[in-house]
């Protein structure tokens, strides 16, 4: 999985869990909270879909680490390679 | 509420839950219940917390997000106008916020400043106070009448301590009744209880109805087994409980306990008449969705000396909702004071009786009392039916103890028990009302079961 692919999904669940967002225009370097209206609780509804729809486990620690697409695609992207292999 | 909120959380992730509800109707305190040919809300005066289609951030917003339901599925109607009836002046307000803020202007023209101040801090503030609201806002506000008469409503749609809240409560409240707002479905309650249903049944939560918890049997500080009515026993990794502290207190037959948790039961209890009339509530002088009046020198919320205090209460008319090109089949006004349940309680049963239809009576009186233009003989001739429901009333149908609707005075808002595996969610974690409820369900379920399972 590349880190593109990786981006897409994220972007895939944001739209699902907050479909009143505009998703056309997210810069992958800004933070998503910046640029979106999300909150914790929004925050949680990715890992947990990372979790029910790909199997990857987020700890509450590495909340920070999904920031922004750029720093997403960093952390997951060797996770999903793991969850494939 | 909370609980259907909660149960679907946890559902939409995949765990397995059970939600249990011991009444054959869903919804709790606000519930519907058929009498005659009429189906009432038991407790639906207004849905808080309204704001326009698009508005992000804020807690009916978020409902709608972290419960994946269509905000159309709730159909809700933005209220006409609302007002606050004291002896000296009114005060009214809508869903645009101006007009409360100039209806302040109008009558309190040097506290327009301070109400502007307050309103920043208002919508600013991310830190939960527990110091005294009437404390607070003196260092806001100069007039003793402008303080009273917004702590009136405040007050009223959701504290649970009498005569005054914990200012963090005040402004959770601020924002839900004035900065945001009123609606109703035009069907009532029932749309959003059916959506709720709906929701729950997508996402896989098993529902028992009229199956209540008896007892929760603990072992080593965990609940190792639940009892129900039935004398069936479950177990689970998690509960969540919506019934109420004390409540929940009580379902663990340990006698230190319940002592403890008796003096946490909330004292305020209301009354509440439905009045069906043969006209609209306009053609009778009656013209705000809400109206939250007071006839003493202060607010007196408090539990009474007597069965009732018909002395503030609140005026609702369901009718008053923009409702489109429709409106109500039928003619409502409905009206709430605050009432002593251990009076209540203490009656006969033929003295219940008779102090109902007394009480239904004075109240439509107080009603007419209050509002402009209105006579009562022409009021109490175009009843043409009627309910009461009373403390005892609302213990009945939803055990809640003391027939607290606010429940505790002492909140839990961590949601934590001494049980580890225990949670209270809705009122008594200190999130009520329609919307507050649903809000906790949701924030407990994340909190003590989604994030635990990681
Ligand atoms: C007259 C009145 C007017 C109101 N007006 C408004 C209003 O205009 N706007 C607003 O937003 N809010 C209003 N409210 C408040 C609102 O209804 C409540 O704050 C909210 O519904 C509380 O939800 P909850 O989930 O905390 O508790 P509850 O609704 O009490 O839910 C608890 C549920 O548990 C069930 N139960 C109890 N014991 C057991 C047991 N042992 N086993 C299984 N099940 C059990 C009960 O039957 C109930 O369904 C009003 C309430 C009343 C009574």
């Amino acid at each position: 999985m590349t880190a593109d692919q990786v981006k897409k999904i994220i972007l895939d669940i944001i739209g699902e869990i907050a479909p009143d967002e505009d998703l056309s225009d997210v810069k992958p370097d800004v933070r998503l909270r910046d640029q979106l209206d999300l909150d914790s609780m929004d925050f949680l509804d990715i890992v947990m879909e990372l979790r029910k729809q790909h199997g990857i486990e987020v700890p509450e620690a590495d909340y920070p680490k999904l920031a922004s697409l750029d720093s997403c695609a960093e952390y997951l992207t060797p996770k999903f390679a793991e969850s494939a292999a | 509420m909370s609980g259907l909120a909660a149960a679907i959380r946890v559902g939409m992730y995949g765990k397995s839950v059970l939600l249990l509800e011991r009444h054959t109707v869903a919804g709790g305190l606000n519930s519907y219940y058929k009498i005659g040919k009429y189906t009432f809300d038991v407790g639906l005066h207004a849905v808080t917390n309204y704001v326009e289609k698009g508005v992000k951030g804020t807690p009916l917003t978020k409902i709608f997000r972290q419960l994946r339901i269509d905000r159309d599925s709730f159909g809700l109607c933005p209220q006409t106008q609302s007002r606050i009836s004291f002896p000296e002046t009114n005060l009214l307000f809508s869903n645009d916020f101006d007009q409360l803020r100039q209806s302040i202007a109008d009558r309190f023209p040097n506290e327009v400043h301070n109400f502007d101040k307050f309103t920043v801090l208002a919508k600013t503030n991310k830190e939960y106070s527990k110091a005294s609201a009437r404390g607070e806002i003196q260092s806001f506000f100069n007039d003793p009448l402008l303080m009273e008469m917004l702590l009136c409503p405040l007050l009223y749609y959701g504290s649970a301590t009498e005569n005054d809240m914990e200012f963090g409560q005040f402004l959770i409240l601020f924002n839900s009744i004035f900065l945001e707002g009123f609606a109703r479905p035009y069907e009532g309650i029932k749309p959003i209880i059916n959506s709720l249903l709906k929701r729950a049944k997508e996402v896989g939560v098993e529902r028992k109805m009229g199956l209540g918890v008896k007892k929760l049997g603990t072992e080593s500080n965990r609940v190792a087994e639940i009892v129900l009515d039935n004398g069936s026993i479950v177990t689970a990794d998690q509960i969540l409980s919506s019934i109420g502290a004390p409540e929940t207190q009580r379902l663990i037959h340990d006698s230190d306990r319940c002592r403890k948790s008796e003096e946490n039961i909330g004292k305020l209890a209301f009354i509440e008449s439905i009045a069906v009339l043969d006209q609209p509530p306009l053609d009778l002088g009656f013209e705000d969705t809400i109206v939250f009046f007071n006839r003493s020198h202060q607010v007196k919320y408090e539990r009474p000396n007597d069965l009732v205090d018909y002395r503030s209460g609140i005026i609702c008319s369901p009718n008053h909702y923009d409702y489109g090109d429709r409106s109500l089949k039928e003619n409502i006004i409905r009206v709430t004071a605050q009432a002593s349940e251990p009076m209540w309680r203490a009656l006969s049963p033929e003295d219940y009786q008779k102090q109902k239809q007394l009480a239904f009576d004075r109240l439509l009186e107080t009603a007419a009392s209050v509002t402009p233009n209105t006579s009562v003989e022409k009021l109490k001739t175009s009843v043409k039916f009627r309910d009461v429901f009373s403390p005892t009333t609302v213990t009945r149908f939803t055990g809640r103890i003391g027939g607290a609707i606010y429940g505790a005075p002492i909140k839990s808002s961590d949601g934590r028990t001494e049980i580890e595996n225990l949670f209270i969610c809705g009122t008594d974690q200190g999130y009520l009302g329609i919307i507050g409820s649903m809000i906790s369900g949701i924030a407990m379920a994340n909190a003590h079961v989604l994030s635990a399972a990681s």
